[in-house]
C-alpha cells in the first residue's frame, strides 16, 4: 500500500543509507558513553584519593567530650565540692508536635517558669531541629516523679541524667571555695576555646576560679558519624565506624584539697548565724587559710544548676549583699585592732617607751584646736602606759603618741604587717585595704586643700579610723605575723594539688612574707602579753571572753564608726538605724607562746568588739585547738 | 494467524525451539531485549534498594510500577507496526490537544504545570517522547528517503510546536530529549550532512535565544556546571555532593549500603536523577560499567532490531527510540558526572519514579513489535 503511493522509493538505498546512519550513530553513542567512562576513570581512579578525604570530611564530625571536674576537698579529705549525676528536663523539638502547647502544660504542671517559654520557643526554633533544649537543668526527685507520670503526654520531652557540680555543704563554703557557673560570652573569650569546647560550666568565683586550670582537666574528643544535617548516626547501625580514626580519652581535672577545715568553718558559719560579717582563721606559722567566712551567704548550688532570673534578682539585690566576699573584699575601719601594731611602731620609733605614762581623761586636744578627740570612755582611762593603752583600748595615749609617730612612719610599719596591700592569697580577687600617707594623699585628691595632710587625720589613724581600711584578711595576717613575732606568710587555701590518676599529690609550700623586723624582743613581749590582757587580764575589754580558758590567747578588740558623728551631738545607739551602727572587730591568736591559729573578724554594727565580735573568735579557737567544751 | 504460520515455517531452520521460546514468540517478546532490560531493572533494583535507606515499602513501590511497565511493554509488543503506523497521526494530534489543555488546566506541582487529571493522572509530554518519533517517521514512511529539504521542513515544525509546548510548562529537560527523539529521525533518515552542520551552525544563534527565555534557575544551572565551586552550598551543591560520592566510591566501591555520601543524605535526590552516584560510591567503576554495558547491549540490540526492520517507518522509529534512549543516558550519567548541566533527566529505569518508565517500556514494546511482526518474506 505504502510502495504504490510512493513509487519512487528505492528500498536498497534506503536501507544501506539507513545502516550507514545506525553505523554513525554508533560511533556516536560510543564516544559519548566512552566520555561518561573517561569521566568515571577520573573520578574513581585518578582522583579517588580526593574525593575519598572529601567523603570522609563529609560525614565524620569531632565532639569533644568535657573533661570531669576535679573535686575540691578539705583538709581532712571531706568533700567539699563533687559531680552529682542529676536529671535535666530536655525538649527535641522534631519530636514534639505542638511547642507551644507543649510548653504551656509543661509550665502548667510547675515545671518551667511561664515567663521563660518566650525563650523556650526561640531556643526550639533556631538551633537544629534533633537538638535537645535544656527546660530545667536539675529536677526534683519529686519532679522527677510527678513528670514520669505524665510523660506519655508529652512526647518529645524526657530527662536526661548530667553531671552538676553539688556543694554538700553549700552556703558555709561558698565564699571560700566559690563556684562553677554556666560559660557566659565574656569566659569563652578568656578560655581555650579547645579546651573548653565541650564544657558547659567555668569557674566564676574562689578556688573554683582560681584553680579552674588544675580543676577543668583536658578535653578529649570522639569522632562521629554524622548525615549531611550534621544528626549522630548511631554507631551501632553502621559499620563506616570501622574506618575512624582513634577517639582521645578526657584528661579529669586534678583534684584540690584545701588548707580548710570543714568543721572549723562550720562553727565560724555558725557563729554568724543571723549577722553581717566575715571571718578568717589562718595559721600563722604557714599562713594556711583555716576558715574563712562570709555572712550572709548564698547557696553555691543555684549558680551550678542554673536560676531563674528572679532567683539571681533576689540574691543580687539583697541589701544584705550574700554574694559580697567580705573576707577578702570587704574594706572596713580597721578601729583599734591596728593598735598592737602602732604599737610595736611607737616603740620602734621611739615615740614611746615601755615605761611611760599618760593619764587619759576622756578625750584629746591638739595644741591650739578645740577639738576634741573622744576616747570610747568618756570618764577617761586614768594613767595608762603603752600595755594599758592596748589591754584596756585606751585611744587616748594613742592620740598622744601618734603625732610622734607621724603619719608617714605610721604607715611604713602598718605597711611591713601587710596592711593597705593585698595579701597575694591565692584565690585573688581581694580588696588591698588603704593605709594613708601624705604621699598618698597627693596623689588622690585634686583640690590643693584636700592634698594636704592635716595633724587631726593622724590623730584618728592611730585608732584606725578615717580614711584607713583593711580586710578580714589583712587583719588576720597581720595579727598572725604579732604572733610568730615579725614572721609572715603569704596567705592560701588550697594545700595541695592532686593528679586523680596517678593519685601524686603537689604541696603548697609555705611562701615567707619579708619579716617584721622589731630591734627588741622586749617590745614583743609587751604587746604580746598587753594582748593576752585584753582577753586574761584583771582589767582587758574583752576578759569576760577570755574567763577560763584553758590556754593562753592574745586579742584586741575594735569597734569601728560607721557614720561620722557631729561635734558635740550625743548619739543614741537607739535612734540610729541598725546598719548605722558601729562595726564590732576582734583579732586574735593562740596560744600566746606558739600561736597556732590567728582569727580576725567584723560583725557589721555589731557594736562593740569586745561582746560581740570577741565571742566569735574564743570559739574558733576554742574549736580549732580542741577545746570545744571549754566553758 | 497468519504471522503464527510463518513461525512455524521458519521454525525448522532455525535451532529446535522448546516452549520457553515458543512462548517468547508467541508473546512477541524478543529475548536478548528483554534480557538486557531484565538485567538493568534487577541492578537497578539493588542500588534503588539502598538508594531510599533500605525501605521494603518504597522497594516494593518501585517493583509494581516495573511491573506495570513489562505490562505496557508486553500490551504494545502486541500490536504490528502497521497498525502503529495506521493511528500515528491521530494518536499525535490527540497529544497536542492534551498538551494544549495542560497548558490550561493542567495541575500545577513543583512550579510546573505537566499533569492533566482525566480520571487519571498523566502527563502528557510523556506520551509525546513516543508520540513525536512516530509522528516523523510516519511522515517519511511515504516519501523519499533522504528526505527534501521541504520535507524537513515539516517535520521540523512537527518536532517543534509540541517541544515549545512542553517547554513552556516548562520541562526543559523533557523537551529537548522530545526534540532531540525527532531529529534523531531525520538524521537517521539521512539528512545531508552538510544540512546537518549548517543548522549546527544556525543553532547558536538560537541558543542565544534559548538563553533568553530560560528561567533564573535554569540559567544557574548552566553557569553551575562551568564552575559548580562558586556556589558549594547552594547551587553547586548537588554536583560537589555526586562527584564526592562517584569519586569516593573509587574502583570497586565502598560496597552495597554502605555508602557514606548516599546513606548521610549528603548525596540529594540520590533516588531519583542522581542515583547513578550511589551506584557508583557503592559499586565502585565496576558497577558503573557493569550499567553502561548493560546499557549499551539493549541500545545495540535496539539498532539491531531497526536495522532488520523491513519498512521506513519501523526502521527510522525503532532507530530514534534506541538513540533517544541512548541520549537518556548519556545525559543523566554525563550531568551527575558533572559534564553536563543538571537538567531533570532521571536515569532510565533505575530511578525512583514511574511516569517515565511507563513511556520506555512502551517504546521498548514497538521495539519488540517491530522484531516480532517482522514479514519474512525478502523484498
Amino acid at each position: 500500500m505504502a510502495s504504490l503511493l510512493s513509487p519512487i522509493k528505492d528500498v536498497h538505498s534506503e536501507r544501506r543509507l539507513f545502516i550507514a546512519r545506525v553505523i554513525l550513530s554508533s560511533v556516536v553513542s560510543v564516544l559519548l558513553l566512552g566520555f561518561v567512562i573517561v569521566r568515571l576513570v577520573q573520578l574513581q581512579v585518578v582522583d579517588h584519593e580526593l574525593f575519598a578525604e572529601k567523603s570522609q570530611g563529609n560525614r565524620v564530625r569531632i565532639e569533644p567530650v568535657p573533661p570531669i571536674r576535679g573535686l575540691v576537698f578539705d583538709r581532712n579529705g571531706r568533700v567539699i565540692a563533687e559531680n552529682l549525676p542529676a536529671y535535666q528536663l530536655e525538649l527535641i523539638p522534631e519530636q514534639v508536635g505542638d511547642i507551644d502547647d507543649t510548653l504551656s502544660r509543661l509550665s502548667g504542671l510547675g515545671l518551667i517558669e511561664e515567663e521563660e517559654i518566650p525563650r523556650f520557643k526561640e531556643l526550639s526554633r533556631s538551633g537544629p531541629r534533633f537538638k535537645p533544649v535544656t527546660l530545667k537543668f536539675r529536677l526534683t526527685d519529686e519532679e522527677i516523679a510527678n513528670f514520669a507520670i505524665q510523660r506519655p503526654r508529652f512526647p518529645g520531652v524526657d530527662f536526661r541524667p548530667r553531671l552538676v557540680r553539688h556543694y554538700p555543704n553549700g552556703s558555709a563554703v561558698a565564699h571560700a571555695v566559690g563556684y562553677v557557673g554556666a560559660l557566659s560570652t565574656d569566659d569563652l573569650e578568656r578560655l581555650d576555646p579547645a579546651a573548653y569546647a565541650g564544657t558547659s560550666h567555668t569557674g566564676k568565683t574562689g578556688v573554683e576560679n582560681a584553680f579552674e586550670a588544675d580543676l577543668h582537666g583536658d578535653a578529649g574528643y570522639r569522632h562521629l558519624i554524622t548525615n549531611a544535617r550534621g544528626r549522630q548516626i548511631p554507631s551501632n547501625t553502621s559499620e563506616l565506624l570501622d574506618t575512624l580514626p582513634d577517639d582521645l580519652t578526657p584528661e579529669p581535672g586534678d583534684n584540690v584539697y584545701l588548707s580548710l577545715d570543714l568543721d572549723l568553718q562550720l562553727v565560724a558559719t555558725q557563729a554568724f548565724e543571723g549577722r553581717r560579717g566575715a571571718l578568717v582563721a589562718l595559721n600563722p606559722n604557714t599562713g594556711e587559710i583555716l576558715a574563712l567566712v562570709s555572712a550572709p551567704s548564698f547557696d553555691p548550688n543555684l549558680f551550678a544548676v542554673g536560676m531563674s532570673t528572679s532567683q539571681y534578682r533576689e540574691l543580687s539585690e539583697n541589701p544584705d549583699r550574700p554574694l559580697f566576699n567580705r573576707a577578702v573584699r570587704g574594706a572596713y575601719p580597721p578601729g583599734s585592732t591596728i593598735k598592737p601594731m602602732l604599737a610595736l611602731a611607737a616603740l620602734e620609733t621611739g615615740a614611746t617607751n615601755l615605761t611611760r605614762k599618760s593619764f587619759c581623761r576622756g578625750f584629746f586636744q591638739l595644741p591650739g584646736d578645740d577639738h576634741r578627740y573622744r576616747d570610747w570612755k568618756p570618764e577617761g582611762h586614768g594613767p595608762v602606759d603603752i600595755s594599758d593603752a592596748i589591754s584596756q583600748s585606751c585611744d587616748v595615749y594613742f592620740y598622744e603618741i601618734s603625732v610622734d609617730i607621724g603619719i608617714d612612719a605610721m604607715h611604713d610599719y602598718l605597711s611591713r604587717f601587710g596592711l593597705g596591700m593585698q595579701t597575694g592569697i591565692d584565690t585573688g580577687g581581694e580588696h588591698e585595704g588603704l593605709v594613708p600617707s601624705r604621699e598618698w594623699k597627693r596623689r588622690s585628691f585634686r583640690d590643693r586643700d584636700d592634698k594636704r595632710w592635716y595633724h587631726g587625720e593622724t590623730v584618728i589613724a592611730s585608732i584606725g579610723q578615717g580614711y584607713m581600711l583593711a580586710t578580714p584578711l589583712q587583719l588576720a595576717n597581720a595579727i598572725a605575723a604579732v604572733g610568730t613575732r615579725g614572721k609572715r606568710f603569704k596567705p592560701y587555701i588550697v594545700a595541695a594539688v592532686e593528679d586523680p590518676l596517678t593519685s601524686s599529690r603537689h604541696l603548697t609550700q609555705p611562701q615567707p612574707l619579708p619579716d617584721v623586723e622589731i630591734s627588741s624582743d622586749f617590745y614583743w613581749d609587751n604587746v604580746i602579753n598587753a594582748m593576752n590582757d585584753v582577753l586574761q587580764g584583771e582589767r582587758g575589754t574583752a576578759r569576760a571572753v577570755g574567763y577560763g580558758a584553758p590556754y593562753r590567747m592574745a586579742g584586741k578588740s575594735g569597734t569601728a564608726q560607721v557614720i561620722t558623728v557631729a561635734q558635740d551631738e550625743e548619739y543614741d545607739e537607739l535612734e540610729l538605724e541598725e546598719r548605722q551602727r558601729d562595726h564590732a572587730l576582734f583579732v586574735s591568736f593562740a596560744p600566746l607562746d606558739d600561736p597556732q591559729i590567728a582569727v580576725a573578724l567584723i560583725v557589721e554594727n555589731g557594736e562593740s568588739g569586745s561582746n560581740v565580735a570577741a565571742p566569735i573568735a574564743r570559739t574558733v579557737m576554742d574549736a580549732w585547738l580542741g577545746y570545744d567544751d571549754a566553758p | 494467524m497468519r504471522l503464527s504460520d510463518t513461525q512455524r515455517l521458519i521454525a525448522p531452520k532455525s535451532a529446535p525451539l522448546n516452549d520457553f521460546a515458543r512462548l517468547m514468540r508467541k508473546l512477541h517478546v524478543d529475548g536478548p531485549l528483554l534480557v538486557g532490560l531484565l538485567l538493568i531493572c534487577g541492578l537497578g533494583l539493588f542500588v534503588l534498594y539502598s538508594a531510599v535507606g533500605e525501605s521494603n515499602r518504597l522497594l516494593m513501590n518501585q517493583v509494581v510500577r516495573l511491573g506495570v511497565a513489562f505490562v505496557a511493554m508486553l500490551i504494545v509488543a502486541q500490536l504490528p507496526p502497521g497498525f502503529l503506523r495506521r493511528w500515528t497521526p491521530w494518536g499525535y494530534m490527540l497529544g497536542l490537544l492534551l498538551l494544549v489543555l495542560v497548558l490550561f488546566k493542567g495541575e500545577v506541582g513543583q512550579g510546573a504545570r505537566r499533569w492533566l487529571d482525566i480520571g487519571i493522572r498523566f502527563q502528557p509530554s510523556e506520551a509525546m517522547k513516543l508520540g513525536v518519533p512516530m509522528m516523523a517517521a510516519w511522515f517519511l514512511h511515504d516519501r523519499q528517503i533522504p528526505p527534501k529539504l521541504g520535507h524537513i521542513a515539516i517535520i521540523a515544525v512537527m518536532i517543534v510546536v509540541p517541544t515549545i509546548l512542553i517547554a513552556r510548562q516548562p520541562d526543559l529537560g523533557t523537551s529537548l530529549l522530545i526534540a532531540a527523539s525527532g531529529i534523531i529521525v531525520i538524521i537517521l533518515a539521512g539528512m545531508s550532512f552538510r544540512l546537518i552542520v549548517g543548522l549546527g551552525i544556525a543553532a547558536i544563534p538560537g541558543a542565544l535565544v534559548l538563553w533568553n527565555f530560560m528561567k533564573d534557575y535554569q540559567k544557574q544551572r548552566v553557569l553551575t556546571l562551568l564552575d559548580p565551586d562558586s556556589d558549594p552550598l547552594g547551587a553547586g551543591y548537588n554536583i560537589i555532593q555526586s562527584k564526592i560520592a562517584i569519586g569516593s566510591g573509587g574502583t570497586f566501591g565502598k560496597g552495597w549500603t554502605n555508602g557514606s555520601q548516599a546513606q548521610l543524605e549528603f548525596l540529594p535526590e540520590r533516588d531519583t536523577d542522581f542515583i547513578f552516584a550511589v551506584l557508583g560510591e557503592e559499586f565502585g567503576l565496576l558497577g558503573a560499567l557493569t550499567l553502561l554495558v548493560l546499557y549499551m547491549f539493549v541500545i545495540a540490540r535496539g539498532l539491531y532490531i531497526a536495522v532488520q526492520a523491513h519498512d521506513t517507518y519501523s526502521r527510522l522509529l525503532a532507530g530514534s527510540i534506541s538513540l533517544t534512549f541512548m541520549v537518556y543516558v548519556f545525559v543523566n550519567t554525563a550531568m551527575v558526572t558533572g559534564l553536563v548541566p543538571v537538567v531533570g533527566v532521571p536515569l532510565p529505569l533505575v530511578s525512583f519514579g514511574g511516569t517515565s518508565m511507563v513511556t520506555l517500556m512502551a517504546g521498548f514494546g514497538i521495539l519488540m513489535s517491530i522484531h516480532s511482526h517482522r514479514k519474512l518474506l525478502p523484498h
